[in-house]
């Protein structure tokens, strides 16, 4: 226990302002990481290997940290001192860490985008509400899990120990108390199902004798879990990186063909395939220049005979169901990668309950949801607000702002209004969870979205853990990277409020 | 029921609240004009039902054909209020539709105009225009039609959101209201599409609905999803709000009431299913409502465009009402006219009917005394349903540096947590405590001493509480200086005492075991009239030792040289002295219980206090104490006192470390909570008083909730409070409050007669008062003759008792 203080004492000086204390706690760094080096002998490749302390473990977490001072920190003598002394430690023999990809997304040069949603995520994690912080990490935890979306997985087991959560319960949801246990069905059915959640959920979560929960955390909890599964979409969507300094962010091993394979398993991307699919994506790039001009096009000819076509109801009614119908057949196909799941599926029972489609089987057949029955500025808002306040007003915003947000721009085009194509995203992903605009002619979904950008879509949003940066790269191919994450939250904000509708539907259904 | 007459033809008509069951969920009603017939219309529904003597009749079915259109999938029904035969409906898809009730065919649509992008939101016909229809979609436009032709005659483009109603003017031939999603009123004239003749933002948030009062000219009611219904004066150059109206949902719908100038009908979105008459000018408690709706109103029509008696209702559960005025609810009837408010310097401000407060006979009734300004009797205004009430106003001040947390942070600066072997320490630490008058914290670090550094305890610890008399945590210092909701008795504060020591300090409760073995659900339960809880437990013990103290004429007798329990220590070996401690309890419940108790001693009595030496030498080994230390930690915990929490635990380190889980972390938000606990233990003690902030909802409170909640426990107007800034002592409360309810709450009946205790535990420890009917309803000041009390508030209003 001391030790530990100690240590982190030891880095603790490092946010000093005063460069003085800096250099001082910079040079108790590196004694310590000299001492431990040299006690290691300097030969023996000190090997990962979790659950035992040895000393080579406590090296490594040090040189972890080093590697992620060495990049990350806002000081650049810090930076510059922690990266010399990796050096050093690797002069003496030591293999040291090197990060694994630059930036936060491997598909993505981009840093940014992750801001516009940062604010409601502040407020749901570490603001005054109804569940305690521990609680609500793990729930963080649990909805990722149910994606096997590592990434967040990480950085929650991180936070949920940070705010003085029980390690125990990390060993997988036997040992997490009842009241979160419960909570796992509901996850299951938000995640991949929503549909079917029913009222008879709600009351269970609500009635459960001392293991029940309140109103106001159960608003919590949704928002929560539906927070966390379009999250996991969005990860996945745009190749997140794991952190630096989570496991699958760096590699003590020396860079080599073979470890490309290593990590992209772990990471749950695919370098490999990426390498076969260099010669398919240049075959096929002359041929999708125009690829824009004709989606222009549609949509010009679209708005101009809006006005003039007139459709029948039966035919308007068909459109929704052929499309709800034929998002099942653009899933990808089931075994396009695997996943090292161990670490992340003992967070949730039941890893093979994946999104399954209503229209697959009969008794899977639910009646499609009336959007203007239930809306989310009028009835989602309402319950929201008045359960968990303040929540209600960001969620509101950052559903208005994901579907308003336009650069008006469309790859090289300027000046072009999108709106159109929005609203066929949007829509497109409520029809794929049975939402129904009675106001929107479904025709636009299937003349607007080819069928690689449906794939896409379908992917990300129902079996994130899918998707693969061959889809990315595949649909829209002369579009901008920055108008490919606007799609994917898009993506995300869709997605968490279909979920989100379902939910709540289920408990202004048990409140009545 | 009575027969009365009405505006309906003249003639007397049969006056009943009556209801008939639709097939499908209603979205919207509309009454024609003679107000026989009904029209309701929803996604699946579109009926005429007759307005009979005795109950509704379904006339006609107007959705026709085998196949269902969306066409018919209504969002909006309007019926001409000049031609019976002629009805509007607008539907989800966009379509505006036209009927003739005239036609001789079964099917009466009339005119389909699908120019909508989007759902259509609203129809209106022109109130004096036969063929004039208006529409108001999602896809922000509005349209006119002529019904004489096939499409419309003009488009307003709102330039902003969804549009959510329109609404002609009743006084102003061109004029209509449009309110829109981003909480925009438009007033537009009919002739200038182009663009709107005014615009103001409202609400914040969608604006649901908005009616324009049907005499006057000028005067429109909005209401929207922020939960306010405001009511706006347009005729000045600029909108200027004259009368807002807070409610506790969304509002989905606003109607003036038929030749009552100050009345509006609401209905809400969600959650609460209730149909609400508001009489403006009193904007907290609902002049009337209906409760008969299982599900949300969906829409509201008065029965006759001169008949305030009749209102007809639909709902999302598939039925149609007609409520009678007669038969409503009159929630200010049943209130208990009383107010609260919060100064800015943390004191408290309660009114109370004047003759609840005399009617507890037990104690000195404090009536009002009109020596003093701020009370006096206001002149009724006959134009007003109001009844007057005389009331007492009670003023809580706090203690000057009552809220300081000064011993805040000299005790930060001044323990020692480190450094230094336990004993040295424990020994600054109580000294600290003492100097800062934290008599029982200084006992507890003695405590620690002894339990954990045993051998070194002998003849260090000075004797404790000779401080005075005051009791000594600032936390709990408030004076009440009003008795009109003050103690009832010594007794019943001795109770509250020994009760709350019992609740709130298992450490003490250990040790002292016998004097509140038990008593407390006997106490508790018992029949006395006013059971008040002086929360803060911490406090409230300081003061009983001290008391002991400086009663006890052998007190030299109690004192051992380690620490100062000198009563346990007397109980034990001395049983003799037993009636000089009866004597201190007047209650006979008490004293019985302690006899009780006291017997039991001897088996049970492992006191601290009772061995002269070190514990562990007995045989205890500190690990019998650390459940004990624990419960102690999480008492101040808690109390919101974090930091001798977190001190012991820094200063025990390792002795203590394994007993502290999950359960016993503290969560570092409470520490800003401390401050406001003072509040909470005044309000505690004044009757209603608290159910205004702990009913406050961010988090409903759940039983309550699923209880009563057609009785708006949580309708607390939330802007009579001064604004509260973030370290205001209303705002804190009001955080203490929202994080305090999320553990299960326990409501029970603890007294009986004509009041209802409620008892908030778990977090929340205190008493709430709910007296029955009341249900934190709260009239305006005007209502109760009071004036505004300035602040800070001079000395010479202390009530002489």
């Amino acid at each position: 226990m001391a030790g530990r203080t100690g240590a982190a004492g030891r880095w603790d000086g490092l946010c000093s302002r005063d460069p003085g204390r800096r250099q001082a706690a910079l040079d108790g760094v590196r004694q310590a990481v000299l001492s431990l080096s040299e006690r290691l002998g300097g030969g023996g490749p000190p090997a990962p290997s979790p659950g035992c302390s040895s000393p080579a473990d406590g090296l490594n977490e040090y040189l972890v940290r080093l590697l992620v001072l060495s990049r990350r920190c806002p000081f650049s003598d810090v930076r510059d001192k922690c990266g010399a002394i990796l050096q050093v430690v690797q002069e003496m023999g030591v293999r040291i860490p090197r990060p694994l990809a630059e930036g936060p997304s491997e598909f993505i040069p981009e840093k940014e985008y992750l801001d516009s949603f940062l604010k409601t995520q502040h407020y749901l994690m570490h603001v005054d509400g109804p569940l305690p912080y521990c609680y609500r990490h793990y729930i963080a935890i649990m909805a990722a899990a149910q994606h096997q979306c590592s990434y967040l997985v990480n950085l929650h087991v991180n936070d949920f120990l940070q705010v003085g959560g029980d390690p125990k319960w990390l060993a997988g949801l036997d040992s997490a108390p009842l009241k979160l246990q419960t909570l796992s069905e509901v996850n299951k059915i938000l995640a991949h199902r929503p549909w079917l959640i029913t009222k008879d959920h709600i009351e269970k979560l609500l009635k459960a004798e001392e293991h029940g929960w309140s109103l106001a955390e159960l608003i919590h909890v949704v928002v929560l879990l539906t927070h966390y599964h379009s999250l996991a979409s969005f990860t996945f969507g745009c190749g997140i990186n794991p952190e630096l300094r989570c496991d699958g962010g760096h590699s003590f091993q020396l860079p080599s063909v073979g470890n490309c394979y290593l990590f992209a398993i772990t990471n749950g991307n695919n370098a490999v395939e990426e390498r076969l699919n260099v010669q398919v994506g240049s075959e096929q790039g002359t041929e999708t220049t125009c690829e824009v001009e004709a989606l222009m096009e549609k949509m010009k000819r679209l708005q101009e005979c809006r006005d003039e076509e007139e459709t029948s109801q039966e035919e308007m009614a068909t459109r929704f169901e052929r499309e709800k119908t034929e998002s099942f057949f653009v899933a990808p196909s089931e075994n396009e990668k695997s996943i090292d799941t161990r670490e992340i599926s003992r967070h949730f029972e039941d890893p093979s309950y994946g999104y399954k489609d209503f229209c697959r089987h009969g008794e899977q057949y639910v009646p499609t949801f009336r959007a203007q029955d239930y809306t989310w500025e009028d009835h989602g808002y309402s319950l929201v607000n008045r359960l968990y306040p303040d929540v209600g007003q960001l969620l509101d915003e950052k559903f208005q702002k994901a579907y308003n947000l336009t650069y008006n721009t469309m790859a090289m085009h300027k000046d072009v209004d999108t709106s159109m194509l929005r609203r066929a995203i949007w829509n497109y992903i409520h029809c794929m969870f049975g939402i129904k605009y009675d106001d929107y002619d479904y025709g636009e979904i299937n003349h607007l979205l080819d069928r690689n950008f449906k794939v896409y879509i379908k992917t990300v949003v129902c079996s994130p853990a899918k998707t693969t940066k061959r889809m990315y790269d595949s649909f829209w191919r002369q579009f901008k990277h920055s108008e490919k994450i606007h799609v994917n939250l898009l993506l995300m904000e869709a997605r968490m409020q279909a979920e989100l509708l379902y939910a709540l539907t289920a408990i202004t259904r048990y409140l009545t | 029921m009575a027969r009365m007459p009405t505006a309906l033809g003249g003639s007397a008509v049969s006056a009943k609240t009556m209801s008939c069951s639709l097939d499908a969920p209603a979205n919207a009603i509309s009454v024609c004009r003679d107000g026989t017939q009904v029209a309701v219309a929803g996604r699946n529904i579109f009926k005429i039902y007759g307005i009979e003597e005795e109950q509704l009749t379904e006339r006609a079915n107007l959705r026709v054909g085998r196949k269902p259109s969306l066409n018919f999938s209504c969002a909006d029904v309007a019926w001409h209020q000049m031609d019976e035969n002629l009805l509007a409906t607008a539907a989800t898809n966009g379509a505006v539709v036209t009927w003739n009730l005239g036609r001789p065919s079964r099917n009466k649509q009339d005119q389909l105009f699908m120019e909508h992008k989007r759902t259509v939101n609203k129809v209106c016909f022109h109130p004096a225009e036969l063929y004039i229809l208006l529409s108001g979609s999602q896809d922000g436009s509005m349209k006119c039609f002529d019904l004489r032709r096939k499409e419309s005659i003009c488009t307003f483009s709102g330039q902003s959101e969804s549009v959510r109603d329109v609404h002609f003017s009743a006084r102003d031939f061109f004029t209509f209201a449009a309110t829109f999603e981003n909480g925009n009123v438009q007033l537009w004239d009919m002739r200038r599409p182009d663009r709107c003749e005014r615009m103001f933002t409202a609400h914040n948030g969608p604006v649901f609905s908005c009616d324009w009062h049907p005499d006057d000219r000028g005067c429109l009611v909005t209401g929207g999803r922020d939960k306010m219904v405001k009511v706006w004066d347009l005729t000045g150059y600029k909108a200027r709000e004259s009368h807002c109206v807070q409610t506790i949902a969304s509002v989905a719908h606003v109607l003036w009431r038929p030749d009552r100038k100050y009345h509006i009908a609401t209905c809400s979105m969600m959650v609460d299913h209730n149909i609400y008459v508001w009489d403006v000018r009193r904007p907290y408690v609902p002049f009337a409502m209906f409760e008969e709706h299982k599900d949300v109103t969906t829409g509201i029509a008065w029965r006759h465009a001169h008949d305030p008696h009749f209102l007809l209702s639909g709902s999302k559960d598939s039925t149609l009402y007609q409520h009678f005025f007669k038969d409503a609810q009159r929630p200010a009837s049943r209130a208990i006219p009383e107010g609260l408010s919060v100064g800015l310097f943390g004191d408290v401000a309660f009114a109370v009917k004047e003759s609840l407060c005399s009617a507890e006979g037990s104690r000195k009734s404090y009536g009002p005394d009109r020596r003093y300004p701020f009370f006096f009797i206001r002149r009724q205004d006959p134009a007003e349903q109001f009844t007057n009430v005389s009331s007492a106003l009670s003023v809580f001040e706090s203690q000057p540096g009552a809220a300081s947390m000064d011993w805040f942070a000299q005790t930060a600066r001044r323990y020692g947590l480190s450094g230094g072997p336990l004993p040295e320490l424990c020994d600054r630490n109580a000294a600290v405590a003492r100097q800062l008058k934290r008599y029982q914290v200084a006992q507890i670090w003695t405590m620690l001493k002894i339990i954990y550094a045993g051998a070194c305890a002998a003849g260090t610890v000075g004797s404790v509480g000779q401080g005075s008399g005051k009791a000594g945590h600032p936390l709990s210092s408030f004076t009440l200086k009003d008795g009109t909701a003050a103690l009832g008795s010594e007794a019943k504060l001795d109770r509250g005492r020994l009760e709350n020591r019992q609740d709130s300090l298992p450490l003490d409760s250990t040790i002292t075991l016998l004097q509140t073995n038990e008593d407390n659900e006997e106490t508790e339960g018992s029949d006395a009239p006013a059971d008040y809880l002086f929360g803060d437990g911490e406090g409230d013990e300081d003061d009983l030792f001290i008391v002991d103290h400086e009663n006890a004429p052998e007190e030299h007798e109690f004192i051992l040289p380690q620490e100062g329990f000198p009563l346990r220590h007397e109980i034990l070996d001395h049983p003799t002295t037993l009636d000089h401690f009866q004597d201190k309890t007047d209650s006979p419940h008490i004293s019985g219980n302690e006899a009780d108790s006291v017997s039991l001693t001897p088996t049970e009595g492992i006191s601290l206090v009772s061995v002269s030496q070190p514990p562990f030498e007995h045989g205890f080994s500190t690990d019998y104490f650390n459940p004990i230390v624990r419960d102690m930690m999480c008492f101040y915990a808690e109390q919101g006192d974090v930091q001798m929490a977190i001190s012991v635990l820094i200063v025990l380190g390792d002795r203590i470390r394994k007993e502290i889980d999950e359960q016993t972390q503290v969560r570092p938000n409470k520490i800003r909570m401390s401050f406001p606990r003072f509040l909470v233990n005044v309000l505690t003690g004044c009757r209603g008083a608290l159910v205004h902030v702990l009913h406050r909802p961010p988090t409903a409170i759940p039983t309550l909730e699923r209880g009563q909640r057609g009785d708006q426990t949580e309708h607390v107007p939330i802007h009579q409070l001064p604004e509260p800034g973030l370290y205001h002592p209303a705002r804190q409360l009001q955080q203490l409050q929202a994080a305090n309810e999320y553990p299960r709450l326990d409501v029970r009946e603890v007294s009986t007669g004509s009041e209802q205790v409620c008892c908030v535990p778990p977090r929340g420890e205190g008493l709430v008062r709910l007296v029955s009917g009341m249900h934190s309803w709260r009239t305006p000041p005007a209502r109760h003759g009071l004036v505004p009390i300035p602040h800070p508030l001079p000395d010479r209003m202390r009530t002489p008792l």
